[in-house]
């Protein structure tokens, strides 16, 4: 029982808020990016500052990546507020990227993301990697209920909402898609470069490739592996008697075919309208080109995630903070451990 | 021989189109592959020319094995097509979610039986889906679509075999996918033998931890 006048009072409230904007800042380190991101609560991003680390040789070492995080952590998150026009006092929630991914890498952002939280007395909210990539995926393209293909140097996989849930409808059996072209990449002598990952190098090599190099094709029903595909290239490879434009060519057309067909079936399984193409993978150009055409032979329409918003970024996370916190879900400090593991089809996904 | 005739489309597929047809009198399924255009020409006409030829290799065998298959009538490799009998029946998949727990149960137990049979003679279906099985009026279930299928003897192939079912119900019939796929692993050792079927779980549990992110997996 509340006097009258306290609802006077609460109305006055409500409409201060409703006129104040919301933000939520989000922070993505799972894997070699370090980013953050500030989104409005009606779906504005304003800002989404990254910063990479670049390993010195081979591919990331978990133990210095975390180290990298945590050395611009602060930089990037300055830029971050800066380029919003945001004050820290402003935010209303943080959310960080709880998994899956490399464990050093995540504790480095959820460190910062308590401590922020914690700092600003605000709720935090932990956000599932993946379900980040296809919902700011379906924020950038307009898409309302896709198949997605989320491919990149740890995820291959083929999600689709289903009652409650994306569930994954095929994935890779063992290696990622990225995985599989960035160590064919490094076992080529290529070298990963600011502004030109290792993947883009293999696609502007596969562009001048002709001669299609047998390799093994491997779909097993939905799902697909790609160790032996890229066993057998490098195999290949170290015997020196075919040009390296072919090897990438037909490493890239094996690789994409079998991702290709595993989302077709999905498309053909779920009758979606919508094919969703995001990871760091999306950018490539072959691709997309593999996907409209499975988009148009079943009269789907196909978007691919802008690259920014493609890669790991913290704008993702604090979009998916956003659809989460407004759905009653918060992460108390006590609960916000890392979850290495946290497949997609794990979470309950209520703003659907 | 007749070319089969009168086709009109029955179902577009992933991988190829169904037409339902005329032929030497009867009702026929022609299964065609058509061309993927996302493919280069080259690796496409692999990929189809041999899925055409050992698809019916394989339902044959699985036949002798004690599987109901479609019979074949024809094949033919420069267009991909086969052209086999038109069973008539409901997919398992729109069936499943709406029976009672014990039918449900009982055709759980009867998949795993055929799926064993096919293991015990070195068959691997390779696209273990509720899609891919078809009850007939006299509750006899079909098993169709070997395209991905191969012959293989090996505990790895029949794993992954398990692991394709398990997750087609995980995705699929995820409201009841455990007690089905329980009733599966049952029907599967009753045929199988409890110590070959153990072996096919403790290799199925293998794989599963190969995977990308999942709780069971090895630090």
């Amino acid at each position: 029982m509340y006097p009258p006048k306290n609802v006077e009072s609460m109305k006055k409230t409500r409409s201060k808020q409703q006129k104040k904007k919301m933000f939520c800042l989000g922070i993505e380190s799972s894997a070699d990016d370090f980013s953050v991101g500030i989104a409005t609560f009606n779906g504005e991003i304003l800002a989404n500052k990254s910063d990479s680390y670049i390993p010195l040789k081979g591919g990331i070492h978990p133990r210095e990546a975390a180290r990298h995080h945590s050395e611009v952590a602060d930089k990037v998150l300055r830029d971050a507020l800066a380029a919003a026009g945001v004050k820290p006092n402003d935010l209303s929630v943080i959310a960080f990227s709880m998994g899956p991914g490399l464990g050093p890498s995540l504790r480095t952002g959820a460190t910062v993301a308590r401590a922020l939280a914690s700092y600003l007395g605000i709720p935090l909210v932990g956000v599932n990697h993946s379900v980040a990539h296809i919902e700011i995926g379906k924020l950038k393209t307009g898409v309302v209920d896709p198949v997605t293909l989320y491919v990149s140097g740890g995820n291959t996989m083929v999600t689709a909402f289903e009652a409650g849930r994306y569930r994954v409808f095929g994935e890779t059996l063992d290696i990622a898609l990225g995985n599989c072209l960035d160590v064919f990449a490094r076992e080529a002598g290529l070298k990963n470069k600011k502004g030109l990952p290792l993947g883009a190098a293999v696609e502007q090599l596969a562009a001048n490739g002709k001669k299609l190099i047998s390799l093994p094709y491997v779909v097993k029903g939905m799902d697909l592996s790609l160790s032996g595909l890229l066993t057998a290239a490098t195999a290949q490879l170290n015997k020196g008697n075919c040009s390296l434009e072919d090897l990438c060519y037909s490493l890239q057309e094996n690789a994409f075919s079998m991702v290709t067909e595993v989302t077709e079936r999905a498309l053909a399984h779920t009758e979606k309208k919508e094919v969703l193409l995001t990871g760091g993978v999306a950018a490539n150009k072959q691709l997309q080109n593999m996907l409209v055409i499975i988009a148009e032979d079943h009269d789907a329409k196909f978007s691919v995630v802008p690259l920014e918003f493609a890669t790991d970024n913290g704008a993702m996370i604090a979009w998916t903070g956003v659809l989460a916190y407004t759905h009653g879900l918060v992460t108390p400090l006590d609960d916000s451990y890392v979850k290495l593991r946290w497949r997609v089809d794990k979470v309950d996904v209520p703003w659907i | 021989m007749d070319i089969a005739v009168d086709q009109i489309l029955f179902k577009k597929g992933a991988e190829a189109s169904l037409f339902l047809a005329k032929w030497q009198g009867q009702e026929v399924l022609v299964k065609v592959r058509l061309p993927k255009r996302y493919r280069p020409k080259e690796l496409d006409e692999q990929i189809r020319s041999y899925r055409t030829l050992h698809e019916p290799q394989l339902m044959h065998e699985a036949k002798a094995a004690g599987v109901p298959t479609p019979l074949i009538y024809m094949v033919n490799v420069s267009d991909s097509s086969i052209t086999m009998e038109y069973v008539e029946g409901q997919q398992i998949k729109q069936l499943l979610n709406k029976l009672p727990q014990d039918k449900r149960r009982e055709l759980g137990f009867s998949i795993g039986e055929l799926i064993s049979k096919l293991h015990s003679q070195g068959l691997i279906h390779g696209d273990l889906t509720t899609s891919n099985m078809i009850l007939n009026p006299e509750g006899k279930i079909f098993f169709v679509d070997f395209g991905l299928g191969e012959k293989n003897g090996e505990l790895e192939a029949k794993g992954v075999d398990l692991h394709l079912m398990k997750r087609a119900l995980q995705s699929t019939h995820f409201q009841f996918w455990e007690e089905c796929f329980k009733a599966v692993l049952s029907g599967y050792a009753s045929i199988l033998g409890a110590e070959q079927a153990e072996k096919v779980c403790e290799k199925l549990k293998e794989i599963e931890r190969r995977g990308r992110y999942v709780e069971e997996r090895k630090q």
